[in-house]
């Protein structure tokens, strides 16, 4: 960087400088220290995290935090939820304001390589889509020429629909805004005649229209959207932590241990595997810097991966939403853990 | 004598000790955020401006596409909120005069209308009324296919206001070049006008000869060359209208928003302008013969622009600062596009908002600068 730059960037930073201070030690003495664990969420979308009618933040991001919290703590409500915009979420990860960000977010070479950001894994499978009124007759994203096409800012979302109409030559207006919900309240009265996001988002945004069943989602999947828990490089062992957090959670589904049988199969189960993930055989919780009941306390408090799944997405939530690519990989999806050895 | 007893040598030491901490201070800043940014691996720099963006924007003033770079999104930002803020510059002043005016009339009906007018617009939150025009008026018209229309010519719906566009053809460059040399002899006749009776206090009415001089030679540069401009039309064509001038609604809702809460302030800067002569200067005026549209032209609005120019660089200042809010309704103003989704796209926080901020800056001092140059021309010169 030249010298001008730099002098340059020095007026502007005050604002960044004093929360980056401060979080330049170590993230989990951190966390420690507060006695809570600061998680970057949505602001507002049903079966990722959004806030129920008592309050409680609920959704698989939200479920991600807690296993995270359960983990450090042993505890899995020491977790405090800061709810974020996509334009938000990457500076609030970036400054230190919140120690995770599990919000929905795509993994991509830029935010990993360029951001000073690292990706611990894949909660969610999504690919984009589009959501149009069924009354406009169309059937597939081919039939969009022309059209009006809501879109979140500072999204890969935003990257895509101009990729795909490009490679497709067609036109588009794009109708850009802030928040997720300011895309949805446009694309109600009008203002767009497709919305486009990640469909599984596009689901969530369905149930909250006035008459969910005059819309419909189009076949087409435009790109691949790897969703996961994001941490800021630099710290590894706060980097493993949150990694394994999420595989202790498919390694729980693999192995059959769940919320009901996790207490019972610590003390009796007999196989190797089971013992060493419920922190009963070996020092694997140690070797994360947490305790050996890390996994046992994930998986008692908030559940396995495919609970998680189907309390917040699936059968079990309004959503309905398939597993689909989101099965584990021994039942042809693409959840897979690396063993706890 | 020692040196803290001496009131000047303690005032230079307490003066160098300040200085030192600031740049201290500035020196640790840069530093630190440096050292920051660094050893987090984030990219610095200012070489993501001529990368890809990728992304589209719905009205842009030059060519973009998704090819175009960064930078090309960032002038892209710029030229939309200096138009918002021309416009509303110049719709503001407008309005802003006009209430005021209609304000200190004597007919009670529209001084209470200009002062309701007034106290409403000025007593709710700008962020409110912009959101008043977007959602609770434009959003909510019909869609496409039901468009307000006016003929088979303007079409209002929920999309926006879709307007005929002028083409210009081939022979266009006659009109604004006889609208130049217009301008210029008017220009020289109003000169030449004021030195007359400066010298021989004879008065040579201007305002008539040079309507004449404007719209002459343009009605006959028109004739000639055959009206040179076609009509491009808004047409129907599926999802959306095609073609024509096209205002989004979220460029409306601005617009309107800006110059109606602005002109509420004006109209009041205007007011305590006119107010502020007093009324010495009008029944002197009358004494020596002037009419009292001479008078308003001669005596009373000259003085009052020395009273209503500094307050009304601040709101013009306001306005354009303002418009940033444009983001609220996803106009494609700088902080939307290049603050907002530029920053987003490359994540380079702390370039992307210095650029923007130094944007503001200049565009406000450039203002400032130009409406103190106004101000040095009409304000009294003191022997």
């Amino acid at each position: 960087m030249k010298f001008k730059a730099k002098i340059f960037l020095s007026t502007a930073v005050a604002l960044v400088v004093l929360a980056q201070a401060a979080v330049a030690g170590q993230t989990l003495d951190t966390v420690k220290d507060k006695g809570y664990l600061t998680c970057g969420v949505h602001n507002g979308l049903p079966g990722f995290s959004s806030p129920d009618d008592k309050g409680r933040w609920t959704g698989i991001d939200v479920d991600v935090c807690r296993a995270v919290a359960a983990a450090v703590f042993g505890d899995a409500s020491k977790v405090r939820f800061t709810p974020l915009s996509a334009k938000e979420r990457l500076t609030a990860l970036q400054s230190g304001e919140v120690d995770v960000l599990s919000r929905n977010t795509t993994w991509t070479l830029t935010r990993d390589a360029a951001l000073g950001l690292n990706f611990t894994g894949v909660t969610y499978y999504d690919g984009q889509g589009f959501l149009v009124r069924r009354d406009l007759g169309v059937t597939s994203a081919l039939d969009l020429a022309g059209a009006s096409v809501c879109v979140q800012t500072g999204t890969t979302t935003e990257l895509n629909l101009g990729d795909y109409f490009r490679s497709n030559g067609l036109e588009y207006s794009p109708v850009v805004f802030e928040k997720s919900d300011e895309t949805l309240a446009a694309y109600e009265a009008g203002r767009c005649d497709a919305l486009t996001s990640d469909r599984s988002q596009l689901y969530a945004h369905r149930i909250k229209l006035r008459a969910p069943t005059e819309h419909v989602v189009l076949p087409e999947v435009i790109s691949k959207e790897p969703l996961g828990p994001v941490v800021r490089q630099g710290d590894d062992a706060w980097f493993n932590i949150v990694k394994w957090s999420l595989f202790a959670m498919v390694n729980a589904e693999e192995l059959g241990i769940d919320s009901g049988n996790a207490g019972r199969l610590k003390a009796s189960s007999r196989s190797p595997a089971v013992r060493r993930l419920m922190g009963v055989e070996g020092d694997k919780g140690k070797a994360l810097r947490l305790g050996n009941s890390w996994a046992y306390d994930i998986v008692s408090q908030v559940g396995n991966y495919g609970e998680v799944f189907e309390r917040n997405l699936g059968a079990d939530s309004p959503l309905q939403i398939d597993r689909g690519l989101n099965k584990l990989w021994s039942k042809g999806g693409l959840q897979y853990a690396p063993p706890v050895r | 004598m020692r040196v803290w007893r001496d009131p000047r040598l303690r005032a230079l030491l307490f003066q160098a000790l300040v200085l030192a901490g600031v740049i201290g201070l500035a020196l640790f800043i840069l530093d630190n955020t440096l050292t920051n940014l660094e050893r987090r691996g984030i990219t610095s720099g200012f070489d993501f401006l001529s990368s890809t963006a990728g992304f589209g924007i719905i009205q842009t003033l030059v060519d973009f596409s998704e090819e175009s770079s960064y930078g090309r999104a960032f002038l892209v930002g710029l030229l939309n909120t200096l138009l918002v803020s021309a416009l509303g510059i110049a719709l503001a002043t407008f309005l802003g005069f006009l209430v005021g005016i209609a304000r200190l009339s004597h007919n009670w009906l529209v001084s209470r209308l200009a002062a309701t007018y007034i106290e409403v617009f000025r007593n709710i939150p700008l962020l409110l009324q912009i959101f008043f025009w977007y959602f609770a008026v434009l959003q909510t018209l019909p869609g496409p296919r039901q468009s307000l229309a006016v003929g088979d010519v303007v079409f209002l719906n929920v999309r926006g206001l879709y307007l005929p566009k002028p083409v210009p053809e081939e022979s266009f460059w006659w009109i604004p070049a006889t609208l130049s040399l217009s301008v210029l002899s008017i220009i020289l006749l109003v000169r030449w006008a004021r030195r007359r009776q400066d010298r021989t206090g004879r008065a040579f009415h201007s305002m008539y000869a040079s309507l004449a001089l404007l719209l002459g030679p343009l009605l006959v540069a028109a004739l000639v060359t055959g009206f040179p401009v076609s009509w491009e039309l808004p047409v129907l064509k599926g999802f959306n209208f095609r073609g024509g001038l096209v205002l989004i609604p979220e460029f409306m809702a601005l617009l309107i928003a800006l110059s109606v809460y602005t002109a509420a302030f004006i109209a009041e800067i205007v007011r305590a302008g006119i107010l502020s002569v007093s009324h010495g200067q009008t029944e002197a005026a009358h004494a020596l013969g002037l009419r009292p549209l001479q008078t308003l032209r001669l005596v009373v609005i000259p003085q009052a622009m020395r009273v209503i120019i500094p307050p009304l660089t601040n709101q013009y200042l306001n306005l354009t600062k303002n418009s940033s809010l444009a983001a609220a309704v996803g106009y494609p103003d700088l902080v939307s596009v290049f603050a907002g989704t530029v920053l987003n796209q490359t994540g380079q926080a702390i370039e992307v908002i210095a650029i923007t901020m130094a944007v503001y800056l200049t565009i406000s001092l450039t203002i400032a600068a130009t409406m103190n140059w106004y101000n040095r021309r009409v304000a009294l010169v003191e022997r």
